[in-house]
């Protein structure tokens, strides 16, 4: 679907590489979580995922279609929807329905069939209610719901989303996320979510850690958060049920993401 | 602040209402030319009463409507004031250097009913139609001069989003004051040019802050697949209906009794 080949950029001509030597590729129906610091390029990587940047070196192609073919970026960005972490700079209209009608009014269809995608995003994103608002009366998780729903009306065949949750509280937080990952489950969608939360990418299928341009690490949640002592190197946390094992004998099975798994090691563990 | 009202629309099924914009603005600016072509009382009469139906058709509160004429009382006064006492004629009275001519009363009459009549007509317009509706209303009636090269769908996107932006630009001022008030900046004491000064520091990072948004709305949207007006559509297409074809006749009998009244039999 998303294909990275021997990608590096910079943002300057001679400037310090922001990202070096990628190589990732996202497959159809993946829920991928691209973890790392600040400035360690994770929203570099997403802007380059649907032509809003153009590699320095190496190529990116969305379903087969490079990102530096001008003529097709119309096809790519419909192809791959992008979610940024701030809803607030990414709605257009002041009512929510125009709001998200506004890809497909790009797009030039029928007034009819926009109403028909217009309420099926606002559904998936379980919206609907909501649709007369203006959106600067709703909630934060509600407005990020808008942005998300702003983007499926286009029908894309992957989401990505640049920290969508870095502004909201944690019941916003919640909201986004459960519609995130109910649309890879129940529709297919590919996703990708960069984030910095470790709590997020362990729900996800697979995790890619960034560190100084780079990727560091790749794959499962559970082969990636097992690797405590080389997250600590690269500065970042693992969840707390992997810590909490991890501080009782780092030679337990360190594979626990969930509270229940967790319990059973420890349960294990004290039995012996 | 959250609460804002953007402009003064009130959402309302009235008659009015359910009017397509385009037809409240033609009517509007048909109106208009009567209501300049008009002479006599009898003409000026018709605009009152055709104002005071659509008013009553809006179901907006008289109340509402005298409130939007407060604000323009004084130029009303003013004008009214000067052509009373600069009109030069027929002698009614005089006190000191001022004199009072039959012509000049007349024309202040005029003058006030005017602008009054002006201004009542204009906020019936933006209490029954929706921000979101008058800017497709005039993209929709200016669309003609994309011919000359006249960006009309760029100037309808631009109040689409400065509307959208409004109240989230007033929180961020909101939320700015706050945090130079709470560094210790004195905003409210002092003189106009103290105060003016004590601005700065609020407008400052408004600025900044407006274009940062500005960027990263545009890539959003580019994102979304814009690039401009062109094979645009829409999801709520304007249409004409019933109402619209009273509303139309009605505008245009009024408008021509009242300029045959004027211009044919002078009343």
């Amino acid at each position: 679907m998303i294909e990275f080949k021997n990608v590096s950029f910079a943002y300057e001509e001679g400037a310090k590489n922001v990202l070096s030597d990628i190589d990732l590729e996202i497959k159809k129906g993946e829920c991928v979580a691209v973890l790392g610091h600040n400035g360690c390029g994770k929203s570099t990587l997403a802007k380059l995922m649907n032509g809003i940047l153009i590699p320095t070196a190496g190529d990116v192609f969305v379903n087969g279609l490079s990102t530096r073919d001008e003529e097709r970026l119309f096809d790519i960005r419909r192809a791959a929807g992008m979610v940024f972490q701030n809803s607030d700079n990414q709605i257009v209209s002041s009512i929510v329905e125009e709001d998200v009608a506004f890809a497909c009014e790009n797009l030039g269809m029928e007034s009819a069939e926009i109403r028909k995608r217009v309420d099926e995003a606002l559904s998936a994103v379980d919206m609907l209610e909501y649709r007369t608002h203006a959106p600067h009366l709703l909630s934060g998780g509600q407005k990020q719901r808008v942005a998300i729903a702003g983007v499926l009306a286009m029908e894309p065949q992957a989401l990505i989303l640049d920290e969508p949750t870095a502004m909201l509280d944690p019941r916003g937080r919640r909201e986004v996320l459960d519609t995130v990952l109910g649309l890879n489950r129940e529709k297919g969608m590919t996703v990708v979510l960069i984030t910095h939360h470790m709590d997020e990418a362990a729900l996800c299928s697979r995790v890619v850690v960034m560190h100084e341009g780079r990727i560091a690490l790749t794959g499962t949640p559970k082969e990636v958060f097992s690797q405590v002592e080389k997250m600590r190197e690269l500065s970042l946390d693992v969840p707390q049920t992997v810590k909490l094992l991890y501080e009782l004998d780092s030679s337990l099975d360190l594979t626990a993401l969930s509270v229940k798994e967790c319990a059973d090691q420890i349960e294990k563990y004290l039995r012996g | 602040m959250t609460n804002i009202t953007l402009g003064q629309y009130l959402p309302g099924t009235s008659p009015l209402h359910r009017m397509d914009p385009r037809t409240k603005l033609c009517s509007l600016f048909i109106f208009i030319i009567a209501l300049f072509m008009a002479k006599g009382p009898a003409s000026y009469g018709l605009c009152v009463l055709f104002t005071a139906f659509a008013a009553i058709l809006s179901q907006v509160k008289l109340k509402l409507i005298l409130r939007s004429l407060r604000a323009i009382i004084f130029i009303v006064l003013f004008t009214a004031a000067l052509n009373l006492l600069y009109t030069p004629g027929e002698e009614i009275f005089k006190v000191w250097i001022f004199t009072v001519t039959r012509e000049g009363a007349r024309i202040a009459c005029a003058m006030a009913v005017r602008i009054i009549l002006l201004v009542a007509q204009s906020s019936l317009l933006t209490f029954t139609t929706s921000p979101m509706s008058l800017t497709d209303g005039l993209e929709t009636l200016l669309s003609p001069l994309k011919k000359i090269k006249v960006p009309v769908h760029e100037f309808a996107m631009m109040m689409t989003i400065a509307l959208r932006f409004i109240p989230t630009l007033s929180d961020e001022t909101n939320k700015i004051t706050s945090a130079q008030k709470a560094r210790g900046a004195d905003l409210e004491s002092g003189g106009l040019i103290k105060r003016a000064k004590a601005l700065i520091p609020i407008l400052v990072p408004l600025f900044v802050s407006s274009f940062r948004r500005a960027d990263e709305l545009a890539t959003a949207m580019e994102c979304r697949l814009y690039r401009g007006g062109e094979g645009r559509t829409r999801l709520h297409e304007l249409k004409y209906g019933k109402v619209d074809a009273a509303g139309y006749a009605i505008t245009v009998i009024v408008s021509a009794g009242v300029i045959v009244l004027a211009r044919v039999f002078g009343l």
